[in-house]
């Protein structure tokens, strides 16, 4: 390790791939993700005696992130979140995991426990791919919730959206990624 | 109030349970529907896997 020798500049700029990772999750538009992370780093340089541990460097970027990423987020929230959805196939979906007389169609599988086994690293990247593989309206709520962790009270008045569309959102959210999940999980087993 | 529920409305509740608090009678209808169900139970288990690595996604700071 070099990083004693570090400037401070040099270390901001260390953790830009991972900034950009969660920024292009969240708003689903690398120019907006970019000017967010660029934004962060500026504001990260300009103030580097706001921030006290260089091993919590991380955190304390992710924490001005995620503020720049709010604010996009409100200031495009009709772009960002109440563009028309097109079908995105969620009735076939929930036909093919259940029967019209509400029963399982195809019953859920036994995913083990993936925090204890080896897998636990592999299971956060297929969940991340998952997240990824969202449209981007329903992914920017979904994140919205998860990483910036918003209540959904919060959700709803950042962006305009109502509350009934947004449960809808949610809840398709989280069918697609358990179903993602169960196919790609399993499946490298 | 409608205790009997079907697979698809108890994972529905199991879902939305993730976002909003229950009203009592579908906590009620829930439990009891689990305590039946075993296919439902694996199903809130896949819940609670996803919850659990969802936040262990968002704090891990250690992966660049």
């Amino acid at each position: 390790m070099t990083a004693g020798t570090d400037t401070f500049e040099m270390q901001v700029a260390g953790h830009r791939d991972y900034l950009m990772r969660f920024a292009r999750l969240q708003l689903r538009n690398d120019a907006w993700a970019e000017d967010c992370v660029s934004e962060t780093m500026v504001a990260a340089l300009a103030k580097p005696q706001a921030f006290g541990n260089r091993s919590q460097l991380k955190t304390w970027l992710v924490g001005i992130l995620k503020h720049k990423v709010l604010d996009t987020l409100r200031s495009r929230a009709r772009e960002a979140v109440l563009e028309t959805q097109t079908d995105d196939g969620m009735d076939e979906l929930e036909a093919l995991v259940f029967k019209v007389d509400g029963h399982f169609a195809q019953a859920p599988a036994e995913w083990g426990d993936p925090e204890k086994s080896l897998g636990s690293r592999q299971f956060i990247r297929i969940l991340e791919l998952c997240m990824e593989k969202m449209p981007a309206a329903m992914g920017r709520v979904f994140l919205m919730r998860e990483w910036l962790e918003l209540s959904t009270d919060e959700i709803c008045k950042e962006t305009g959206i109502t509350a009934t569309n947004l449960f809808v959102q949610l809840h398709r959210a989280r069918l697609r990624l358990r179903e993602c999940l169960e196919i790609n999980w399993l499946q490298k087993a | 109030m409608r205790l009997r529920r079907t697979c698809k409305e108890s994972t529905a509740l199991l879902i939305a349970r993730e976002d909003r608090r229950l009203s009592f009678g579908d906590r009620m209808a829930l439990r009891l529907h689990l305590a039946a169900c075993k296919t439902c139970t694996v199903f809130e288990r896949q819940v609670l896997t996803m919850r659990d690595a969802l936040s262990r996604w968002r704090r891990d700071e250690s992966e660049s």
